[in-house]
């Protein structure tokens, strides 16, 4: 492994094409991500923000370009996806738990059958971690029983669980009712705040403005912008980004 | 039991009604035997049906074009055929190709008797339907629940154990039950090959006493309880695997 030192970025990605079919969904995308970094990629519909996550843990391939992640490439047809998805956790917009699994089994799912993780083990630190996300006691209830917010957090869970150094949160409020949006971005931030490296794809301005440590504004396939919350949101430079900020803000 | 069998003894020569299979020893062991042949030949069809249900379903998904084509061809075969034509097919003309061993009493017979032949037929003529009902129940699971399994690590196989099979069943068990209750209908067809099934024991006791009528009251309403009863399972079985706020 060619990643060791500290300085180099956790998450590198250089000059990414990537296009379905006829459409180019990403025209040469850049961005670093650094351990521990918290960044939001917003942006219109249709930009490329959340295929570009996808590609991260190579849920879509690529069609050109490096995507690095802790020195494995994710553009290599030889990879060993499992090995990159151990690194990397995914949270989703539609929350997609496995609805005939308890929360609990949920969370311990993957840790037994990927990790071979003994039961256990695993039951402890998923009690462990539905006590991190505020759900104790909800440990045998069924996804179908819970509410978007509380489901939202069992996949947080279940992510965190895999223990992986970067989580990828695609527009992960954007289906929840306004009153439960709240407690999954308090989900969030506690993660960011313990050091958790977090890349969101987000709609939550003011949200975006509090937890991260950058901002990257993509439209069309480029990222158009980018650079800290204080001063992307106050003085943006593109009109791209300004006509957009000037709707969402 | 003497009271109930001389009753029907009664019967019989006071209205002609005759029901030899309660009160005759030797017929009341021949209708038992042909109903549990039928009930085991149902049980190994029914079990080994859903096996190539699952498998087929499995390999229908595979990324090898050959393996997917073997399926289809599989299916398209044992579908568009009826099935006592496929039962001829195995036991007249696979069944002589295969090598004769000795038997018992120092001649040759078949390797496999028409009991096997028939378990055989049955279970691949079921298992079609079966994997074009699993397929359907596969497609009904979101794209986006195996995304998040293919996320955490999962591997194929393990995404088809773990969350695309449990899930599809439960879509499919009402469709599956209708191919079931089918299966169980159609083990009669194993009579053609004198498989000693209810229908073939039936018929050997009418020819016996000439009481067709009888017979073939007895055999609708014995087929009519046994299929409820596997409805009555199958239903009970898809109540047990509901989850809430899924299906």
């Amino acid at each position: 492994m060619t990643w060791s030192a500290t300085s180099d970025p956790m998450v590198s990605i250089k000059n990414v094409y990537k296009s379905f079919g006829s459409l180019d969904v990403l025209n040469g995308v850049t961005l670093d991500v650094m351990k521990g970094d918290v960044i939001c990629i917003i942006g219109p519909s249709g930009s490329g923000k959340s295929t570009l996550i996808r590609c991260i843990n190579a849920l879509n391939d690529i069609q050109s370009g490096s995507i690095l992640v802790e020195g494995l490439e994710v553009n290599d047809p030889n990879l060993d996806k499992l090995e990159l998805r151990k690194k990397v956790g995914m949270v989703f917009q539609q929350y997609n738990l496995f609805p005939h699994k308890t929360a609990l089994q949920n969370i311990m799912m993957a840790p037994v059958r990927v990790l071979k993780q003994n039961k256990k083990t695993s039951e402890a630190a998923a009690l462990e971690l539905l006590k991190k996300v505020r759900l104790e006691g909800k440990e045998n209830a069924y996804p179908g029983e819970l509410s978007g917010g509380q489901q939202q957090r069992v996949a947080i869970a279940r992510s965190l669980a895999m223990q992986p150094d970067v989580i990828l949160f695609d527009e992960v409020t954007a289906a929840l009712d306004p009153e439960t949006v709240g407690e999954v971005l308090q989900t969030i931030k506690e993660l960011a705040e313990d050091g958790m490296t977090c890349i969101l794809v987000t709609h939550e301005m003011a949200f975006a403005r509090e937890v991260a440590d950058h901002i990257y504004f993509t439209d069309r396939g480029i990222i158009v912008e980018h650079g800290p919350p204080e001063t992307f949101f106050k003085d943006a430079k593109d009109p791209r980004t300004r006509e957009f900020l000037s709707q969402i803000l | 039991m003497d009271f109930i069998f001389e009753w029907f003894r009664t019967l019989y020569s006071e209205t002609g009604v005759n029901l030899p299979f309660i009160y005759d020893e030797y017929d009341r062991k021949r209708m038992a035997e042909g109903l549990l042949t039928t009930i085991w030949l149902s049980l190994i069809c029914l079990f080994f049906s859903v096996i190539i249900g699952v498998i087929g379903a499995w390999l229908q998904g595979s990324s090898l074009k050959w393996t997917r084509r073997i399926v289809n061809g599989y299916i398209q075969l044992f579908r568009n055929t009826p099935p006592l034509v496929q039962l001829y097919f195995f036991y007249f003309a696979i069944g002589t190709l295969l090598p004769r061993v000795e038997n018992d009493w120092g001649g040759t017979s078949p390797m496999l008797g028409s009991f096997a032949w028939a378990a055989i037929s049955l279970s691949f003529f079921a298992g079609a339907f079966n994997v074009e009902i699993f397929r359907s129940g596969i497609e009904a699971v979101p794209k986006s629940t195996v995304e998040a399994a293919e996320a955490l690590g999962f591997s194929r196989l393990q995404i088809y154990r773990d969350i695309t099979l449990p899930l599809a069943f439960r879509v499919v068990i009402p469709a599956m039950n209708n191919n079931l209750v089918n299966l169980v209908k159609t083990t009669t067809l194993a009579y053609a090959i004198a498989v000693p099934e209810m229908l073939y024991e039936a018929n050997q006791i009418w020819s016996d006493n000439v009481n067709v009528t009888e017979m073939m009251i007895f055999l609708l309403l014995a087929y009519f309880v046994l299929v409820g009863v596997l409805v009555a399972g199958m239903n009970k079985w898809e109540r047990a695997m509901k989850i809430p706020g899924f299906g």
